[in-house]
Parts: structure tokens; C-alpha cells; sequence
């Protein structure tokens, strides 16, 4: 059988493309590939945070906790997780479409409890937020880092390559929510992993290990006989800034609309 | 029989051109790009072992419970049956890998008791809370209260 050049070409080239087709389908079988870390399938979980508001009493063990578990800096500014003060002064009969500012205050991220305020408002309503990574699924701090060091895991926890983190702080401004900041000691990006040391050993996180009224609660969305989904099937759930469409995974209780 | 073109050698070194990058591509590739990388997704699995292999600090209650069964039973009775043991007690992995090497530090009874029942505006109403100054008169909390039953 002999070929001219023009039939030549055209034959090459479809057989060429369909190479690229086989090669890119076979990509996509591979990156679906499980893999098995010994003792820990991460495909088998999905793990989100379910926050009691209510619960809440502003003792600050969470934020103890996770400094000593997770080798954090004592300063404030950097925490992994810290408690919010919000208090909010009552409206004002003469003027009810003002806007109601909110009082936030977090001394020493709340890791030492609350002292009383310094100037109570009279009338107010006062309650404690727990802030931490809210492990987005549409996390805004992995689609910008430029070297790919941050990623979503497949068990739905956003962790930091610290081998490959330039410290650019990209993502400390993207994240909407205020949770990563760099570690003076690395200089590379620091922030909540869930207690990713303790989760894939069966243990909880350190902050709802201490947490004396379990304000806070970790759970395996994958698993269906995890409390978590009768909690999250009870009760009115709201995450921080939906608006954001990040696909926050911490599920607050009882969350005013003043919490930013 | 396959006609050769004219000037067949330009096409020949074009293509052995083209191999050669190929090849330079590839070994490039395979030296920058980290063993196992979008494996699981567009990261490095490593990173998710570096993370996983961290040393523990809080050792969970269940670790108390297998040495400490008696304070165990009497926390399960009580108030305070929700509170996990290093709550207050602090991290003790240490102590659960050699309980005779490191031992838990004595606590202020009422720094810790007024973290969660200092009277504050912010705490929820159900939650017990006094004016320890007032209600104490300076005594420490275990004077009257056992922090594993606690009693009104």
C-alpha cells in the first residue's frame, strides 16, 4: 500500500490526535486513582466543623489548645484559631435604620478567657464566635497561590506544602476569612489543618478535645453515622460569608448576621 | 516504494530537532516534577504524610481513662461529665507515653474555674456563672466545690 504525501499527513495527524485523546483520558483515570496512606484512606473522608454559638462560653482552652498541639507562636497574630467578642448595642428607637455596629474584641485571641468590657454597653447583645480555617471546598487561598503549595486534600482539609510555600502571602490576603498568617520561624504560609496529625489517628481536633461544652464539633461528612448530620439536620446552620461562595465546611449555630 | 520527497534531509533534521526537545522536556520534567505528584490531585502527596506525621501533644481522654479509671467514673457521673480531662489538666501526651517521667503540673483552681463561671455578660445564660470575688471572699474554689462533681 503506498500513501501520497497529502493522505500522509492527513492520516498522521488524526492518529497524533488521537494519541493526545487517549493520553489526556488516561490522565483522568490516574488522577481518580485512590491512594491508599497506611491505616488512613483520605478518600473515605470529608471532614467539616459544626460550631455551637449558643454553646459557646468564651473560656479560651480552644485557643490553648491549639497553640500547645500545633507548635504556634504565642503571639496573637498568629493563631491558627481564636474567639471573637461580638457586642452588639440595641437599636436605637430614634433612629431605627442606623445600623447597628458591632464591638469586636479578641484580647490575646481569647486565649486567656474574657475580662469584663471595659465600657459594658447598656442594653447589648453579647456573643462568643470561635474563628478558625473554615476549610472551604472553592477555597479562594488555593486558587491563588502561584506555586501550587496550598491545595484542598481529598478529605476535604486545606493544608499547606511547606517544602514548597515561597511565603508570598498570596493567600493570607485571599482568604476572606482572616485564618493564615506567615510563621516568623519558617517564613513559610502557617494555618489551621484540623489537627490533620490527630483526625487521621482516629482522635479529634485539640480545640473540641478541650472544649468544655462542645461549642465545637469535628465531623466526617462521609460517614453516615457521624453525629454531625443529625446536628446539622437539627438546627438552623449558616456559614461565615456565604455570599463568598467558598464552600465553608464550619457550620455555625446561631449566627448573627453581624458576624463578619 | 515510498517516494522520497526532495530536500528530505531538512525534514529529517527538523524532526531529529524536535525529538531531541522532547527528550530535554522530559528529563526536565521528571526532575522538577515530585514523585507521586496528581496522584491524589495538583499537589504533592508527600505534603499530606508531612502533615499527618506530627507529634502529638493532647493525648485524649481515652488515654486518661485507661490508667485513671476511678477519676473516670466519677467525671461520667457528674456536671462536668462532658469535659475532657486535659480541658483543665493540659496536654499530657508525655505523661501517657511515661507517666513516671513527666508528670501533670499542679493547677491554679481559680484562674481555671473562673475561665468558664467568671460572671460575663457574653456567656449564655445557661451556663453557671458567679462574681468570684464575692462569692468566693478569697477562698479558692476546691475549698467548698471538687472539680470532678461538682455541686451548686
Amino acid at each position: 500500500m503506498s500513501l501520497d504525501r497529502r493522505e500522509f499527513l492527513a492520516q498522521g495527524t488524526f492518529y497524533l490526535m488521537l494519541t493526545g485523546a487517549a493520553s489526556e483520558a488516561w490522565s483522568f483515570i490516574e488522577a481518580g486513582k485512590p491512594q491508599e496512606a497506611p491505616g488512613y484512606n483520605v478518600q473515605e473522608h470529608w471532614w467539616a466543623m459544626f460550631i455551637d454559638v449558643e454553646a459557646c462560653i468564651g473560656c479560651g482552652r480552644c485557643v490553648d489548645a491549639c497553640k500547645l498541639e500545633n507548635d504556634v507562636p504565642d503571639e496573637a497574630w498568629f493563631s491558627r484559631t481564636w474567639v471573637e467578642r461580638y457586642t452588639i448595642p440595641p437599636p436605637d428607637p430614634l433612629h431605627p435604620k442606623r445600623e447597628l455596629l458591632p464591638i469586636v474584641d479578641s484580647p490575646n485571641g481569647g486565649r486567656n478567657g474574657f475580662p469584663p468590657l471595659e465600657h459594658p454597653v447598656e442594653g447589648a447583645k453579647s456573643f462568643f464566635v470561635p474563628k478558625l480555617c473554615n476549610h472551604c471546598a472553592h477555597s479562594p487561598c488555593v486558587q491563588v497561590c502561584p506555586v501550587g503549595a496550598t491545595f484542598e486534600s481529598p478529605d476535604g482539609v486545606v493544608l499547606v506544602d511547606k517544602t514548597y510555600c515561597i511565603g508570598c502571602r498570596y493567600c493570607v490576603q485571599a482568604c476572606p476569612y482572616g485564618c493564615r498568617f506567615i510563621d516568623p520561624r519558617t517564613n513559610t504560609v502557617d494555618k489551621c489543618t484540623l489537627c490533620y496529625h490527630r483526625i487521621t489517628k482516629g482522635l479529634t481536633t485539640a480545640c473540641c478535645e478541650v472544649c468544655p461544652t462542645q461549642a465545637r464539633l469535628l465531623g466526617d461528612l462521609r460517614n453516615p453515622a457521624d453525629p454531625i448530620h443529625e446536628l446539622l439536620r437539627t438546627h438552623k446552620v449558616q456559614v461565615l460569608k456565604p455570599n463568598l461562595a467558598t464552600g465553608s465546611k464550619a457550620y455555625y449555630n446561631g449566627l448573627d448576621a453581624a458576624v463578619r | 516504494m515510498l517516494r522520497v520527497p526532495r530536500d528530505a534531509e531538512h525534514l529529517l533534521r527538523l524532526a531529529l530537532l524536535f525529538a531531541a526537545g522532547i527528550v530535554v522536556f522530559l528529563v526536565v520534567r521528571s526532575l522538577l516534577v515530585p514523585a507521586g505528584f496528581g496522584e491524589l490531585g495538583h499537589f504533592r502527596p508527600g505534603a499530606i504524610l508531612a502533615n499527618q506525621q506530627k507529634p502529638l501533644h493532647f493525648a485524649g481522654r481515652a488515654a486518661c481513662d485507661d490508667c485513671h479509671a476511678e477519676n473516670a467514673t466519677t467525671l461520667a457521673a457528674s456536671r462536668h461529665a462532658k469535659i475532657g480531662c486535659e480541658s483543665c489538666h493540659g496536654p499530657l501526651a508525655a505523661h501517657v507515653a511515661d507517666p513516671d517521667a513527666t508528670k501533670p503540673a499542679k493547677l491554679d483552681a481559680v484562674e481555671l474555674c473562673s475561665r468558664c463561671h467568671a460572671e460575663l455578660p457574653s456567656r449564655p445564660k445557661k451556663q453557671p456563672q458567679v462574681e468570684i470575688v464575692a462569692h468566693s471572699e478569697g477562698e479558692s474554689c476546691t475549698e467548698c466545690h471538687e472539680a470532678h462533681d461538682p455541686t451548686p
